[in-house]
């Protein structure tokens, strides 16, 4: 499904390379997690991934389904499936949470060339997503983002993951901030909503989550490069000793 | 930083490319193919005679208007506003033009041309009564917007056209028709207040309005009456190289209510066209009048060629005590915009708010903003601004608010938001308080913003094009004067913020 050959990213703004020569192959139905300390890039390698602008790819290449996503849009990829559940998702104020994802849900479902939704449909559609994940109409009502904790940010991100219905999902620290219910919660809707044609990119600091969405592969990441790739185990050992073991794979790498 | 800068470039191209679409989009630039007269080419007595002549007024209406002109003559055009305005040869244009088969005044809509009927209807403002405004009913929430109607005075260049619900407005003591016709028909009330609110001699364009404008829309509410329905003009300009001078009166006796709204648009030539109108509410004891404006004239084209130069004075006086008065604009078109929608507070506890969305893309300039005179006790007012800039388009809002010697406890508010799109357009605020007494507040908040690049890629990583998303955002900046618009008017502004913003981003 994805496809990272030896990818090198440098900033726009300053001569600095963040993406260092990083390879991973995902197939459907895979979850993969990445861990790795601050300042490693995963960030970097989602807004990447997702086509955010203010980054140069100096080499190396991305094949999702075949196709080559580096040239397409942000909106393409978004419309061939690719979703990113922000880091710190973003305020958008006077735009209604309900005007914003009928927008986005339509403007994909036109790019695919499928027949937009009926405000019924939609509504129906979203109420019962908003239920499963305990958000309230009333913050169904507000602004995207505006005013939200950083939990109930982090659920609309799963909300609106559910609604889009991507094959391939970043989920970008979207365990940090979320209380123990919160992060249940989230966990189920992914779980619920996973499948064997959808993958998941998982990045996170804590083991913890990856008790909830229990990943196929855990990825090391330091320093722009995935130096270890293991099981589960791995986010154990992370846990009880750091990266220290790591960080040295990093260098020798150089 | 080269390669930062040569970024830049590249989207700034981009821009201009995209941008060189938008004079294309704008879909009321076509011109109905009709037999036109006109008045004779420029500008002297002869000419203030002949369009009060055409409009078979009494003396007193001529003698006003000569006095206008007269006094037009010794004044010079106002160049205080943050505007560029090409030379205007005031000699060298029409002041008169109207559809040749409109000499005998249609007797009913039946009678009135299809052609005109077709034009407005492709307008989407039917000019029938079964129909409401535009294509908004379709996509209203259930239950609003169902029994609605709208009552609509079209005007084509320089006369009107017909008026719809005339009758069952009538029947609830409600005037409303053309100026002209008013000007015959009801000559006490049109003598009574006409000009007591901008008095001939205003400004520069109020008094070449004065002295030529050709017809426009009046209506009185009658005491103690809340108008049933809402009351709209559309103003359309067709006839080539004409200026259009409209002139509207409205008068809300005590404890009167109606909501009023205008829309303009013109087709899209190369020649600017010059629009001076002016309007005048009158607001008595316990009244209230909102009254909305979606101005759309042709803007020109992206090098600024053609366009409507639009130089508006609107004031509502509030002469009654507790009356109200609500300006709401949504200004998007225009090559040039000059407007000030004022409020004059002399009634105690009056109030008056402005509710302003100003959009300039491309090379439009506007120059918008408001005034709020505070005279009476315990008045209030509120002023919201928003205005957004893109291209290479200059946005200035000036606004001016004076709180009297005797206006004790009065209030002001004024919120006024900028926001802009790319870097090669400028945004502007020109504030003016004074504070006469103690007992009274003023408070001025503003801001000045871009269109965040991390919102636009939020919204295009959910799958929403580019231009959507700003489409999105820049309602989303200005949802709070679009909220203030009646609901017909709110679907059709929302539509039209996208459009005027077409191209702007790279
Ligand atoms: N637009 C940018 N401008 C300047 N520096 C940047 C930019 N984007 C990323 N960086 C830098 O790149 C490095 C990687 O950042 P990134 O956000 O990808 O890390 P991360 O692994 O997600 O960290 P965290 O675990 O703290 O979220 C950091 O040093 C960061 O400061
Ligand atoms: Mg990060």
């Amino acid at each position: 499904m994805l496809k990272i050959d030896d990818l090198k990213v440098s900033l726009e703004e300053e001569e600095k390379q963040i993406i260092k020569g990083l390879s991973l192959s995902i197939n459907p139905g895979e979850v993969h997690a990445i861990m790795g300390p601050n300042g490693s890039g995963k960030s970097t390698l989602s807004s990447v991934l997702a086509g955010k602008d203010g980054y140069i790819v100096d080499s190396g290449a991305v094949k999702f389904d075949g196709n080559d996503l580096l040239e397409a849009e942000v909106e393409e990829r978004a419309a061939l499936g690719v979703f990113m559940a922000f880091q710190y998702p973003i305020e958008i104020p006077g735009v209604g949470n309900m005007n914003f994802l009928r927008t986005a849900l339509n403007s994909q479902r036109k790019t695919r060339g499928q027949e937009e939704l009926n405000a019924a449909d939609f509504l129906k559609l979203v109420r019962g997503i908003a239920k499963e994940l305990e958000i309230s109409d009333e913050m169904m009502k507000r602004p995207v983002n505006v005013g939200a904790s950083g939990g109930e940010k982090k659920r609309n991100e799963i909300l609106q993951m559910c609604l889009l219905e991507p094959r391939f999902v970043i989920l970008d620290e979207t365990d940090s901030g979320l209380d123990v219910d919160a992060m249940k919660l989230v966990s189920r809707g992914v779980n619920n909503f996973s499948s064997s044609s959808r993958s998941f990119l998982v990045i996170t600091h804590y083991q913890r989550l990856l008790n909830y969405i229990v990943p196929d592969f855990v990825h090391i990441m330091v320093d722009g490069k995935i130096v270890k790739t293991g099981d589960k185990s791995l986010a154990l050992h992370v846990e009880d000793t750091g990266y220290k073991d790591f960080l040295q794979l990093g260098k020798e790498k150089h | 930083m080269t390669d930062n800068y040569e970024a830049r470039d590249v989207i700034d191209k981009e821009t201009l490319s995209t941008v060189k679409s938008v004079g294309d989009t704008y879909k009321y630039g076509f011109s109905t193919d009709i037999e036109t007269e006109y008045a004779p080419l420029g500008l002297n007595e002869d000419i203030v005679r002949l369009i009060s002549e055409k409009n078979s007024e009494p003396s007193w209406m001529l003698d006003w208007r000569l006095k206008a002109f007269n006094r037009w003559k010794k004044l010079k055009q106002p160049d205080w506003a943050l505007l560029k305005i090409p030379e205007i040869d005031f000699q060298n244009q029409y002041y008169y033009a109207r559809p040749a088969n409109m000499k005998e005044k249609p007797k009913s809509l039946d009678d009135v041309d299809p052609k005109l009927l077709e034009t407005y209807s492709k307008l989407g403002i039917p000019l029938t009564e079964q129909k409401k405004l535009a294509g908004v009913v379709e996509e209203a929430p259930l239950g609003e917007g169902e029994n609605r109607k709208v009552a609509v005075d079209a005007v084509f260049d320089s006369v009107s056209v017909g008026t719809t619900f005339k009758e069952e407005l009538k029947s609830a003591g409600v005037i409303f028709c053309s100026i002209s016709e008013a000007i015959k028909e009801y000559p006490h009330l049109v003598k009574k207040y006409l000009g007591s609110v901008v008095p001939i001699s205003d400004n520069f364009f109020a008094c070449l309005n004065a002295a030529v404008f050709s017809d426009g829309s009046f209506v009185y509410i009658p005491e103690g009456v809340k108008c049933p329905m809402e009351l709209s003009t559309y103003f359309r300009i067709n006839a080539e190289n004409t200026g259009q001078f409209e002139r509207t009166l409205i008068v809300a006796d005590n404890n009167a209510y109606v909501s009023y709204l205008e829309g303009c648009t013109a087709p899209q030539r190369d020649e600017s066209q010059l629009h001076a109108a002016v309007v005048e509410l009158v607001i008595l004891e316990e009244a209230e009048i909102k009254y909305s404006t979606v101005q759309n004239w042709f803007p020109g084209d992206e090098n600024g060629v053609g366009g409507i130069y639009n130089f508006v004075t609107k004031r509502a006086d509030c002469r009654g005590k507790n009356s109200k008065v609500m300006w709401t604009q949504v200004e998007t078109g225009s090559a040039i915009t000059w407007k000030y929608p004022s409020c004059v507070l002399k009634g105690d506890n009056s109030s008056g708010e402005f509710y302003s969305i100003a959009i300039t893309n491309n090379m439009q300039q506007a120059d918008t903003g408001t005034k709020m005179i505070h005279l009476g006790k315990n008045t209030n007012s509120r002023i919201v601004s928003k205005g957004i800039s893109a291209g290479k388009a200059q946005n200035t809002y000036r606004g001016l608010v004076q709180i009297g010697g005797k206006s004790q406890n009065s209030r002001n508010f004024t919120q006024c938001d900028s926001l802009l799109i790319g870097n090669k357009c400028g945004a502007h605020t020109v504030p003016y308080i004074e504070v006469n007494n103690s007992s009274a507040r003023a408070e001025h908040e503003a801001t000045t913003s871009k269109v965040d690049e991390d919102q636009l890629f939020y919204c295009m990583q959910r799958g929403i094009q580019e231009e959507d998303a700003v489409a999105l955002i820049v309602n989303g900046f200005c949802k709070e004067v679009l909220q203030a618009l009646p609901m017909e008017f709110a679907m059709e502004a929302q539509k039209l913020v996208a459009i005027s913003l077409e191209g702007s981003v790279g």
